[in-house]
């Protein structure tokens, strides 16, 4: 197993967090800090902290009810919250813990224990099932480990005492490609930057054809040229390590494995675009890997790779970590630089766009992982290196996080261009019955749509991949999904913010067996509007696996249709409950059909 | 340079001029053309969010009020389509918060009211949410029923950059976003606002109130009795039927 | 003579209002029963839809199991039904109770509250048991057109049977639509 570039993480207590090449006063940050030492935000705490650091009261409530991490009513003092992605969840495991621990999900124990509650997913679809306990990651649940995590909670034994085996998070490449298997050696691509001139390494950049690898694939040459025409009193280069689209972890690994790479990417952009500074946006799901990058940082900072005079070169670049406190709607690059503005993280209204007016509205780029640790190696090793491989459209290679029903899910990447029945098969997956190519927020294929290529011709990912087999429940993980982008609105825009919930609210209509036809094509119709007429990413996608789903697989939702014009819109015998209960009833009359 | 002839946009088919740096809002107005809004207000800074000014430039969805106009673009707004969309946006409004009209200080001039009868709503038609909001009475003078508030953040708005304060803010995320007041005790009462600020005035709907202000205008002659809310230069009418009349 | 249209109306949790203003309409009623028969009505005291209907004015919202088994009878008995009035429409006054539990609001009224005797929740096999929430009509039936208002205007009931005696699709011009 490669060495994880730095400090035992579990060493590193997380309440006093070395807050190296961090700004410890961030507003995340302060509250994160005020998360963990009280168990939630106080109110006075609020007040106190808006004084300190001189922002309006205002919008620190606002954050604090925003981000899924920060909690208005105290958290057990061991706070519990399982993943509910379809690949790193198991919602039976959540109940199980639930029975040990003698609470319901979502609640707090009364003795201020224990706190068990869901979360969106963690980036641990490759080794689930996996919860989050104070922050950290606890990976491959099983009951066993379950009722061993309800003992030491009951014997209130500490964190820093349960077995270390259970905090692992393995890489799992199980197929490098060209950037995994190419070995870095730090400050070479800085060099070869240096060596050749911005001009040349950005014509560099472009020639490679390396577009954007979070997913929505914008050149990356042309982000990073029109960044370094546009005036302003500073640039700035964000990584956005916010990989939160359920089924991605692939940036998990280069943060793990390819820090450098990814820091020298940065500090190439920078220079190119003349910024001196640049942010890691890291989710704070992945608050574990945060030692090992500031150790990183540390090291290049000691290789003069990082800091003044960067190899002598004159030129100056610092790069400073800012951790999320859970919103997947911050990987929208506008509304992660809300976020690091100290406010809730809604997308803005573009245009501008950040290249122009990003970051404290200044020229801004922000890159993925990925694409920043392409950059550092294209630099190296030139475009033709790049481009050799891949499709006209699509140069390169592609990093994907396969999880699901396959027998080794992990990484893998490949040369764009590849079909996805080669993938399946070099992860084990047979009956497969279909594919979220993408994460939910990309494209539901079914088998006859196996000789398809990966590529932003065809099907593009950001990196998720999960696969869904013959025996599985296809219905219930669109259902999934839909409970996923709800929760997960930012609630700025009327279609996306009512829309998902409306199309919540009528797929578990459907799936509890209470659906017409009629609430299909009202369905289809609001899905369309929540498509067509929204703000951002978030609501333009977020109707995807439903679309999908009535179009590829009506099969599913057909099966659960009631014949009938017309079906209440909730459950009418269950609406009646509580006037039984207080009446004591349970006559003929006090039942409704 | 004169604002030449070639400054041009098309809406529905009328060839209109635009100064530079308008939107296609902007140009529209100024051209006393109707698109439909609730959270835009001239003289404030576009917002963007309720979605009701959404047109098709160049057949792609977009948002009048925040789309800078530029030369050539061919732009529908009033297509069957588009106006039944208008309309489920409206119903999703309605629906999402408790929009009790009878019982209502705002209703007769309240911009969400018109919008429906302007779009020819006679129903909800989704689910009702009936969700559960705070009301805050706190200060002596203004009430915010937040029951009817329909996130526009015109109020924040308003008070930004008009009033020189900051007394609202929009917190939350999804459909538990809420209008909240930079207070320490979330009071209304322990900001500063005044009873004269426009922010306390500004609100389409009925989530700001005045206090002992009620009903006081007939049926028959309020607003939008008088007008409808796609008459041009609406907007000193309806925020002075909504200031203190002593009509 | 054509045949007449028969019409049912009811109000579930509705004040009557609705029906009220229906009444508004003073000696329009006399034409109008020359081309449409009351059914099942207040009005007729008829106390089940006898016949089919045609049409079914439905006031008042659902807030009890017995507005549920009223407005299933209407469904089925009338061709088209018209949702009546904003309780009908989004549920109204009686749905203000939605943001209390239906405990809350039976311990306040009749336990806790102010100047209660005898404090005791209602409870008989024949009153009707209420529905945890308030709701419109449209989220039990299929209803086919909504006449808005509290109350609709005389004039609104007018003009929308009026287009359906015509054959014609209803609809309410601006200057009879409102909400309130």
């Amino acid at each position: 197993m490669k060495p994880n570039n730095g400090l035992n993480t579990l060493n590193s207590p997380i309440v006093t967090e070395n807050k190296i090449h961090m700004n410890s006063n961030h507003l995340l940050h302060r509250l994160y800090d005020l998360q963990t030492q009280l168990h939630h935000i106080p109110k006075q705490s609020i007040t106190t902290l808006a004084d300190e650091l001189a922002l309006p009261v205002s919008q620190i409530e606002a954050a604090v009810d925003f981000y899924s991490f920060l909690h208005r009513t105290p958290r057990g003092r061991f706070d519990i919250m399982f993943s509910n992605c379809t690949s790193c969840g198991d919602i039976k495991m959540i109940q199980h813990l639930c029975d040990q621990m003698h609470i319901a999900s979502g609640e707090t124990r009364t003795d201020g224990a224990v706190s068990i509650s869901e979360t969106s997913c963690i980036g641990m679809c490759d080794q689930g099932p996996a919860l989050l306990i104070n922050g950290r990651t606890i990976t491959q649940l099983s009951n066993r480990r379950l009722d061993l995590i309800a003992e030491y909670i009951e014997a209130e034994r500490p964190l820093e005492q349960w077995p270390i085996e259970w905090f692992d998070v393995h890489d799992n490449v199980r197929k490098n490609g060209l950037l995994l298997s190419t070995p870095f050696e730090p400050g070479s691509g800085l060099l070869a930057a240096i060596n050749k001139g911005s001009e040349a390494m950005l014509a560099n950049i472009d020639q490679s054809g390396l577009r954007g690898r979070g997913g929505a694939g914008f050149g990356t040459g042309m982000k990073w040229k029109f960044c370094r025409e546009a005036s302003g009193d500073a640039h700035y280069v964000i990584c956005n390590a916010d990989e939160g689209e359920p089924g991605t972890f692939k940036d998990r690994i280069l943060l793990t494995s390819h820090a450098h790479t990814v820091f020298e990417g940065m500090t190439i952009c920078g220079h190119i675009i003349g910024a001196k500074k640049g942010y890691l946006y890291l989710r704070a799901e992945y608050r574990y890997l945060l030692p090992a990058l500031q150790a990183v940082l540390t090291r290049r900072h000691k290789a003069k790779l990082l800091g003044e005079n960067i190899l002598e070169q004159g030129f100056n670049f610092d790069i400073e970590i800012i951790i999320g406190a859970g919103a997947y709607i911050c990987g929208e690059e506008s509304a992660l630089i809300e976020s690091m503005e100290q406010k809730c993280g809604i997308p803005r209204v573009r245009p501008p766009f950040p290249v122009t007016s990003g970051y404290l509205n200044q020229p801004t780029v922000v890159n993925n992982v990925e694409t920043l640790a392409a950059a550092a190696q294209i630099a190296v090793h030139g475009s033709h290196w790049f481009n050799s491989l891949g499709s006209d459209k699509s140069a390169g290679s592609k990093i994907l996080s396969i999880s699901g029903d396959c027998l080794t899910p992990g990484v893998y990447e490949y040369a764009f261009g590849v079909r996805i029945q080669r993938i399946l098969d070099d992860c084990g997956a047979e009956d497969v019955q279909a594919i979220q190519v993408g994460g939910p927020s990309g494209t539901l294929i079914r088998s006859d749509e196996f000789d398809r290529k990966l590529g932003f011709e065809d099907l593009a990912t950001g990196g998720s991949f999960m696969i869904y087999g013959k025996d599985c429940d296809l219905l219930e993980v669109i259902r999934n999904f839909s409970h996923f982008f709800a929760h997960e609105s930012c609630g700025f825009c009327t279609p996306c913010r009512v829309g998902t919930t409306l199309l919540r609210n009528g797929l578990d209509k459907i799936c509890h067996g209470r659906g017409t036809q009629y609430d299909m094509d009202e369905m289809r119709r609001m899905a369309t509007l929540v498509k067509q007429r929204s703000h951002c990413g978030l609501g333009q996608t977020a109707p995807n696996p439903i679309l999908d789903a009535l179009d590829r697989f009506p099969e599913l939702f057909n099966a659960k249709l009631l014949h009938s014009d017309f079906e209440p819109h909730f459950d009418l015998d269950a609406a009646l409950e509580e006037a039984r209960q207080l009446t004591k009833r349970d006559d003929a009359e006090a039942h409704l059909s | 340079m004169s604002d030449s002839n070639h400054n041009t946009i098309t809406i529905d088919g009328r060839e209109i001029p635009f100064k530079a740096g308008q939107t296609i809002m902007d140009a529209a107005l100024d051209a006393d053309i109707y698109i439909p809004h609730l959270c835009h207000m001239p003289g404030l800074k576009p917002h963007g969010s309720c979605k009701l000014c959404t047109v098709e430039v160049n057949g792609r969805s977009a948002s009048s009020c925040t789309l800078p106009a530029t030369a050539g673009q061919q732009i529908t707004s009033n297509s069957e389509d588009l106006t039944e969309v208008r309309k489920t946006i409206t119903q999703m409004l309605f629906i999402e918060g408790n929009h009790f009209c009878p019982s209502c200080e705002k209703t007769g001039d309240c911009t969400l009211q018109a919008m429906a009868y302007h779009l020819d709503m006679l129903d909800g038609h989704f689910p009702q949410f009936y969700p559960r909001r705070e009301i805050d009475a706190s200060h002596k003078s203004i009430v915010l029923d937040r029951d009817r508030c329909i996130l526009c953040a015109l109020c924040v708005r308003a008070s930004r950059e008009v009033d020189n304060k900051n007394v609202f803010d929009i917190g939350g995320r999804g459909t538990d976003a809420k209008l909240i007041v930079n207070a320490p005790s979330g009071k209304l009462a322990d900001t500063n606002i005044k009873v004269d600020d426009l922010a306390a005035h500004i609100c389409p709907v009925g989530a700001i109130m005045i206090k002992e202000h009620g009903y006081e205008v007939p049926i028959g002659r309020r607003t939008f009795d008088l007008h409808s809310v796609a008459e041009p230069r609406l907007e000193p009418v309806a925020l002075h039927k909504g200031k203190l009349t002593d009509e | 003579m054509s045949k007449k249209i028969r019409v049912a109306t009811t109000s579930l949790a509705g004040c009557f209002g609705c029906h009220m203003s229906f009444l508004d309409i003073d000696e329009r009623i006399v034409e109008l029963i020359e081309h449409i028969e009351f059914d099942r009505s207040p009005l007729t005291d008829i106390k089940h839809c006898s016949n089919p209907c045609d049409i079914g004015l439905i006031e008042g919202g659902l807030c009890n199991a017995e507005n549920v088994h009223v407005l299933r009878e209407f469904r089925a008995n009338c061709k088209i039904i018209i949702a009546v009035g904003a309780c009908a429409i989004n549920g109204g006054v009686p749905a203000m109770r939605n943001h209390f539990t239906l405990t809350e609001c039976l311990e306040e009224a009749y336990l806790n509250g102010i100047g209660v005797d005898n404090p005791m929740i209602p409870n008989d096999v024949e009153i009707p048991l209420l529905l945890n929430k308030v709701h419109p009509i449209h989220e039990v039936v299929h209803v086919d057109y909504y006449l808005p208002g509290c109350p609709p205007p005389a004039d609104a009931f007018m003009k929308v049977l009026t287009d359906l005696l015509e054959g014609k699709e209803p609809s309410l011009p601006k200057e009879i639509l409102h909400f309130d």
